[in-house]
């Protein structure tokens, strides 16, 4: 019954959406960590490699999905029926969702080649797309708790 | 944006830096669940330095703009229950997380030093990294600031 009462709230779909967006910045931030911060041990860098791919495959991309859900699930309820436009903060979060998507699969693929064929660069450049990704998802933070 | 935006802004902005904090800590905490090596420990100690940055960052932020926030916007009073609740579970996560986050800083320094004298494995470091009470305490605090997150979105009571 209570499970019933809580996933019929309209607040149920925006805990999902931040709690997400939540696990996301941190993933995101662990495996941009993980790939540009230099090596301390010898060794480093493939255990390091491997550790971002392994954050961003079991930890961000669970947690965009969910953040993504989420966010679905609040618009049908809160815009579904309008027809006018949407506001300035639903558009920034669209866009630093989709093309935060874009940039997270980049950096997933980047990184599980760059682990597997033990490439140095392509690390770095998983980590500068992680990077840019995590910023744009920190601007949708912003926009969508101040609604400019 | 008038200044209560930006305080919400901020608040929620160290949310993310708490929780991204605490979810940073996790991932550390499975990927060496139960290793005894030392220099794996001390690879990853560069990620818990961002971590202890974002924890202390997240933990202040929340609290300061938290407050403010309830003093400045009209609709809600900081002796409401939910906001009272919150400042409760915000103290108690933030104890229990100073406590694991020392106990594993510990086992972490010590491995450094030990991966730098060229021993490699510990058996310390496999206790904490393992079911320990620095573990006992993370997840407590965890738990704790779930909660919180829920008791924000729902605000029961107002």
């Amino acid at each position: 019954m209570i499970g019933v009462l809580a996933f019929s709230r309209p607040e149920f779909p925006l805990f999902l959406h931040v709690f997400g967006a939540m696990i996301l910045v941190g993933a995101a931030t662990t495996a941009v960590v993980a790939q540009l911060a230099p090596g301390v041990v010898m060794g480093d860098g493939d255990r390091m490699r491997r550790f971002s791919f392994r954050t961003l495959l079991f930890a961000a991309l669970p947690a965009y999905i969910v953040m993504r859900v989420g966010a679905e699930w609040m618009y049908s309820k809160e815009f579904g029926d309008s027809t006018a436009d949407d506001p300035t903060w639903i558009g920034i979060g669209y866009i630093t969702a989709d093309i935060g998507a874009l940039l997270l699969l980049i950096a997933l693929i980047t990184a599980g080649i760059a682990s597997r064929k033990a490439k140095y660069r392509l690390g770095k450049a998983s980590g500068v797309v992680a990077a840019i990704a995590l910023v744009g998802w920190i601007v949708a933070v912003w926009a969508m708790s101040g609604k400019p | 944006m008038d200044l209560n935006d930006w305080i919400l802004s901020l608040h929620v902005l160290s949310a993310f830096a708490l929780v991204g904090a605490m979810v940073i800590f996790w991932i550390m905490i499975v990927s060496l669940w139960g290793t005894d090596s030392t220099s794996r420990v001390a690879s990853l100690m560069r990620v818990s330095q961002i971590g202890t940055v974002l924890v202390s960052v997240g933990s202040l932020g929340t609290i300061i703009f938290g407050v403010w926030l309830a003093i400045s916007v009209d609709a809600f009073e900081i002796w409401d229950g939910w906001v009272i609740a919150a400042i409760v579970l915000w103290a108690l996560a933030v104890e229990l997380g100073r406590r694991g986050g020392k106990l594993y800083g510990d086992a972490g320094t010590e491995a450094e030093r030990l991966a730098a004298a060229g021993t490699e494995t510990s058996p310390v470091v496999a206790e904490t990294f393992g079911a320990s009470r620095a573990l006992q305490f993370h997840a407590a605090s965890s738990v704790l600031i779930v909660l919180l997150l829920i008791d924000m979105i729902w605000k029961p009571g107002a």
